[in-house]
């Protein structure tokens, strides 16, 4: 086998592997982004994927279970932004709590669905043209539609934060919500909107294993992929583009484990199924001691907003 | 906000009737909640409740399970707050506990012939220093450069799962075990003794006894008052001279150690085997419990024995065609309501003057 007839596939391989995790990072980027920390990325991803599973069962269109996933995912971030932003609770405990309740609620409903296939799931569409070009278009220009979905979202994301006023003021709404107060600017709500918004798109990568990756629906079928989304919103700096990449290498991580299995290297699959988990502790604490534990977290982020503290 | 005319003032001392109301009043809302899914989803709700509770606490065996099942919910939620007491998030008492079963277990497979004076306690002993190093893990990152003790400790929590799956499924497989994953069943001397004739095993006492200890620890001692005030505010700690690198460390060691014990007692007392799935989220569980509890050992005890029966009941409904899954939705719905009634804990709820903001 030629080195690159093994690195092409891999590398394709890593961008759908990663798409799921890339779509839960973002929600937490914005979430975070809005000065709330939501832990509970894992149960909203499995709500997502049950509803948007059942959903695309129930009308045979993925289309609507995407949007089923995305309402469901909405929901539950709803949840915690009431928990934590009106009610000013915990918002770690907040997010485990998200997280428990996701998993026993995607199980229950998704009782019935486990081992059914689903009558229509998203399946590659080369991208015209693009496509054709010599190794980057089978990597990049091969893939369902919504992994250009997310192309196109990091880049808007992008540029939303960085360069428009809206961006600005979400930016300054996890650093100093008192200052966006006093542009006259209703926090609450934004905080609302924007924990919600992170929700959706945390109950798109949950779909996107359940029509798209897998696609099936299985009993805690995302296996970490939303803790792992969380860990990569702190290595990726909050930035969306490098959120990209760590999304990228982690879905690397694991079809290469995948891989190796299949070629048949002797190593256990347990072993194998290890690293993604490992990389991820590895990554985290490499990131972070390089920036010696001064990261570029929103300032204010994981603390209750009052007015009366101003 | 303003539009509802309600305020939120805060409350210069939680209110302590709400401390003990508020949790009471979470749980019958979580089941009424429950009820109202249940019902939506074409279930009996009376009927799975009286299936569920008549199971877990109205036979002799019922109780029995239940409170099989709370002695590692108990061991992990005592664990974890230690932990939680100076806002270290350690979630990976779940790892925790299979490190600590994994440890355990190599011993009388190692040496099946040790004496039960020296299999039991040297168990123990391996489980809680296999959780502990678990916990290190995730402590000295923490400790130096801060890293966020929550993401490390819970992908430790799937890779300690997985190492026990590679050695139940590959090297310690019982040979004569029809290719289940699990090892071979351990000798009399590795089983921790029963209480009475039933399935509790003498982890209960052991649980019990440490809920005592650190309780004590926490109201009396120098050490758990310094967790509490590194809790509340690092800065001032600091300034008080305390060594919070040196804590962080010694209490996620503790925590794991602790967790890792719920491990040992779950393969000496309960199954005498260490297999796949040696516990159904345990460690998870028990983050609930010990919120619940808020971090007070004693309540954990009995909460404990609430979600043990939760748990035990959850089994029971599979029988009438409820998935077992309802068992950690209610979970998660009785921590919602906890979390939202901290509201009427902390602050005092009044309505607003006319022109007041």
């Amino acid at each position: 086998m030629s080195g690159l007839e093994f690195l092409i596939p891999l590398l394709a391989a890593a961008i759908t592997a990663g798409t799921p995790i890339l779509f839960a990072a973002l929600g937490e980027l914005i979430t975070e982004r809005a000065g709330i920390t939501n832990l509970g990325v894992e149960g909203i991803m499995l709500v997502g994927a049950v509803a948007g599973f059942m959903a695309a069962v129930a009308t045979g269109s993925p289309w609507l279970g995407l949007l089923a996933a995305m309402l469901a995912g909405g929901g539950m971030a709803f949840i915690h932004a009431i928990l934590t932003i009106t009610l000013r609770a915990n918002q770690v405990v907040s997010g485990l709590s998200l997280v428990i309740f996701g998993t026993g609620l995607s199980g229950y409903l998704g009782k019935n669905y486990v081992g059914i296939p689903v009558p229509q799931s998203f399946t590659p569409v080369p991208l015209g043209p693009l496509a054709d070009i010599p190794f980057l278009g089978p990597i990049f220009f091969k893939h369902d539609i919504l992994v250009y979905l997310s192309f196109v979202l990091v880049i808007i994301l992008f540029f939303y934060l960085y360069r428009t006023r809206p961006g600005l003021n979400l930016r300054a709404l996890g650093e100093n919500p008192a200052a966006v107060d006093a542009l006259g600017l209703n926090v609450f709500a934004l905080k609302y909107i924007y924990v919600v918004i992170g929700g959706m798109l945390s109950g798109i990568g949950g779909a996107y294993l359940s029509l798209a990756y897998a696609p099936s629906w299985l009993e805690n079928m995302t296996a970490g992929r939303g803790w792992i989304a969380v860990a990569l919103v702190i290595f990726a700096l909050w930035n969306p583009v490098r959120a990209m990449l760590g999304a990228y290498l982690f879905g690397g991580i694991d079809s290469l484990g995948f891989r190796l299995q299949v070629v048949g290297v002797g190593i256990s699959p347990f072993i194998l199924d290890m690293l993604p988990y490992l990389f991820t502790v590895l990554v985290l604490v490499f990131v972070v001691a390089r920036h010696k534990g001064r990261l570029t977290a929103p300032g204010a982020l994981g603390l209750p907003y009052d007015r009366e503290e101003r | 906000m303003n539009r509802l005319a309600f305020k939120l003032e805060k409350r210069l001392n939680p209110s302590p009737a709400m401390i003990a109301i508020v949790p009471l009043i979470s749980v019958l809302l979580a089941l009424l909640l429950g009820a109202i899914f249940l019902s939506l989803t074409g279930q009996n709700p009376l009927a799975v409740y009286a299936t569920m509770f008549g199971e877990a606490l109205g036979s002799k065996y019922g109780f029995t399970e239940t409170l099989v099942k709370a002695i590692p919910l108990m061991l992990s939620a005592l664990g974890i707050s230690i932990a939680f007491k100076m806002q270290l998030w350690n979630i990976g008492a779940e790892g925790q506990l299979y490190m600590g079963a994994l440890a355990a277990t190599w011993l009388p497979l190692t040496y099946p012939n040790l004496p039960a004076y020296l299999m039991l306690p040297g168990m123990a002993m391996l489980a809680m220093a296999a959780g502990g190093i678990w916990g290190l893990i995730a402590a000295i990152p923490k400790a130096i450069w801060k890293v966020d003790e929550i993401i490390t400790t819970l992908m430790l929590n799937y890779v300690a799962i997985l190492w026990v799956d590679y050695l139940v499924y590959g090297p310690w497989k019982d040979p004569k075990g029809f290719n289940f994953p699990f090892t071979a069943q351990f000798p009399g001397a590795a089983r921790l003794p029963g209480l009475g004739d039933s399935r509790v095993n003498a982890g209960l006492v052991l649980a019990v006894l440490l809920a005592i200890l650190l309780a004590v620890v926490f109201k009396y001692s120098r050490w758990g008052y310094e967790l509490k005030v590194i809790g509340a505010s690092e800065q001032s700690a600091r300034y008080a001279g305390m060594h919070i690198k040196k804590k962080i460390l010694v209490v996620l060691f503790l925590s794991g150690a602790i967790s890792g014990l719920a491990g040992m007692t779950e393969v000496s007392g309960i199954v005498g085997r260490l297999q796949h799935g040696i516990s159904p989220g345990y460690g998870y569980t028990a983050i609930i419990v010990a919120w619940l509890s808020k971090l007070n050992p004693l309540a954990i005890v009995l909460v404990s024995i609430l979600f043990g029966a939760l748990q035990v009941g959850g089994y029971a409904v599979q029988v009438v065609g409820v998935p077992a899954a309802v068992a950690s939705m209610l979970q998660g719905a009785i921590l919602f309501f906890v979390l939202g009634g901290e509201v009427l804990t902390n602050y005092r709820i009044r309505r607003a003057q006319r022109g007041e903001k």
